[in-house]
């Protein structure tokens, strides 16, 4: 199988700090890594090859240095990557992204699957996937929690919804968008790593893969950000103790009170 | 806009009563389940023909696969699971707010050019409109003619066994690791059954294997913005807080009363969880008596 996997670099979300004057968030000496959530789709694209034979290529979008996260990628086991690095695609929003990165996808000829984590830990957005999807003119299911079985040009997945799961087979080519339950990453191997190391990584400018220029980056972008700050925390925690019995009868008898008050018995 | 099989007319009237002008159906047997490329084909056509100036959908599993697929198809700007909406004074503009980089900014987001503007919003984000049976508007049912072919069969579902999912119920009850083992879960299911809850995790308690995935909320998980949040046990991690702290009101019962949860709970309850718990159980069931 031939699969594709679009990842990107987000910042550790742990670690983030906000600037109390400013209202921004603190990006110095916050570590880069790969998003959380698209360790299971690389993990999941190792799985189907390893079994099926096939190749895995990781694809990004993002400066220069994230070519680290497609490092990791490929210390993971993926075979190749490629990165999308250029001014002309900053900025972009989540439309002029899915846009590039489906050129790229075109750029590296036929593939089976394009497998995408379910959104990224920075933007939160999970709009990406299903960008790509619609810009290839592919089929895509989202939220698949396990690939039931491959075959004939067909995959017949999971798909984990609001009240239970859906069993949907698929025709490839398709994008997938996975969630946790799908499998859990792997480590990188020593020998991954010292592979990874000394890769050849190439950098893809607006030129490299077909692209319509207006579509790309902040002015290709159909939204705008025009105001971030940080939300007001109004809330006044009412702290009771409840350590012995009479504490916890008189938290209870709060608590009863409390949700009254709210409305919500 | 309503897409689904033929679609009750009570349901249709009660988007009427909830202040909608107009209501447009597009029906179609193979319209009874979501089925991406036949909802994104019926949508996009609308949009195309009506040229609204603003699409909004629910950010459910279906609203967040259904909407970036279109806006890529009607060159639209979308803005993801939105918890305010407001519209620009002066430019007339509508101006979307969206929690980002797990809940520590908000950023507001607006649409110059493209039209539509589409948002999702995020369930339970803001109250229903109240019903007003005197409310009076037009009902329009569409036949979905030339609904194209399918790539994604759906073959069957699997009802979730258990209760309720956690992303559209408007309370949920969150267990952590202070709950030590499975079976003691039990008594915060209780507690959850006794307000009428779903029933959520830590990912502490879903790596452990003891509740399913679907349960689990946080960063790896699900975010939810319900009425009521508990959290029993729950530590509040950021990657937890990133999945529920923009619920409207938060309690929190732990023995540590440094818990990170406390800090953006509204109630605080420091105590064993073992004995808390089946005592606001109790009291929560005789309330409900009561009233």
């Amino acid at each position: 199988m031939r699969i594709i996997v679009p990842i990107k670099q987000v910042p550790e979300t742990s670690s983030v700090r906000m600037d109390e004057q400013t209202g921004t968030m603190v990006r110095d000496g916050v570590e880069a890594i790969v998003n959380p959530l698209d360790l299971y789709a690389i993990e999941t694209a190792l799985r189907l090859r390893d079994a099926r034979g096939g190749r895995v290529t990781c694809l990004s979008m993002g400066p220069p240095a994230a070519e680290r996260a497609l490092r990791e990628a490929l210390s993971m086991g993926c075979d190749d990557a490629a990165l999308l690095s250029d001014s002309a695609f900053a900025g972009s929003d989540t439309w002029a992204t899915s846009y590039a990165l489906a050129a790229a996808v075109r750029k590296l000829g036929a593939c089976d699957l394009i497998l995408c984590g379910e959104r990224a830990t920075d933007g939160d957005t999970g709009q990406v996937g299903p960008g790509i999807a619609a810009w290839l003119n592919l089929p895509v299911v989202t939220y698949v929690g396990r690939v039931e079985r491959v075959g004939e040009g067909r995959i017949r997945v999971r798909r984990l919804v609001e009240a239970g799961c859906e069993i949907l087979d698929a025709a490839l080519p398709c994008v997938l968008t996975v969630v946790k339950a799908i499998a859990a990453p792997r480590l990188p191997t020593l020998r991954g790593k010292q592979r990874a190391r000394t890769a050849d990584v190439p950098r893809w400018g607006p030129g490299d893969p077909d692209v319509d220029a207006d579509k790309l980056g902040l002015s290709g972008s159909p939204t705008r950000v025009v105001n971030i700050f940080r939300p007001t925390v109004a809330r006044q925690c009412e702290l009771l103790p409840a350590g012995d019995a009479p504490g916890v009868e008189a938290a209870a008898e709060r608590f009863a009170a409390f949700l009254r008050e709210k409305e919500l018995l | 806009m309503a897409i689904g099989p033929e679609l009750p007319g009570a349901d249709l009237a009660e988007l009427i009563e909830r202040g909608a002008d107009a209501v447009v159906a597009v029906e179609d047997e193979r319209l009874r389940h979501f089925d991406l490329e036949r909802y994104a084909a019926c949508l996009g056509r609308l949009i195309r023909q009506r040229r609204p100036e603003i699409v909004i959908a629910a950010a459910t599993t279906t609203g967040r696969t259904l909407m970036p697929y279109v806006a890529v198809t009607v060159d639209a700007g979308l803005t993801a699971d939105c918890t305010v909406l407001d519209i620009d004074a002066e430019t007339g503009r509508l101006l979307q707010t969206r929690p980002a980089i797990g809940g520590h900014i908000l950023a507001t987001i607006a649409t110059p050019t493209h039209r539509p503007q589409m948002a999702t919003v995020r369930p339970h984000s803001t109250p229903p409109a109240a019903r007003d049976a005197a409310r009076r508007g037009e009902i329009e049912r569409l036949a979905a003619d030339d609904l194209p072919e399918s790539r994604v069969r759906r073959v069957d579902f699997l009802p979730d066994d258990e209760e309720g999912g956690i992303q559209d119920a408007e309370r949920v009850v969150a267990v952590g690791r202070g709950i030590k083992r499975a079976d003691n879960i039990a008594i915060v299911r209780d507690l959850a059954d006794a307000l009428g809850a779903a029933l959520g995790a830590t990912r502490e308690v879903v790596d452990r294997g003891w509740l399913s995935y679907p349960h689990q909320i946080g960063l790896s998980g699900k975010t939810i913005t319900p009425k009521l949040y508990v959290g029993v046990g729950v530590s509040g991690s950021i990657q937890h807080l990133a999945g529920m702290q923009t619920a409207e009101t938060i309690v929190a019962i732990n023995s540590d009363p440094d818990a990170q949860l406390f800090r953006v709970a509204d109630l605080g309850i420091v105590g064993d969880l073992f004995e808390v718990v089946p005592k606001l159980t109790e009291r929560v069931r005789l309330g409900v008596e009561i009233a």
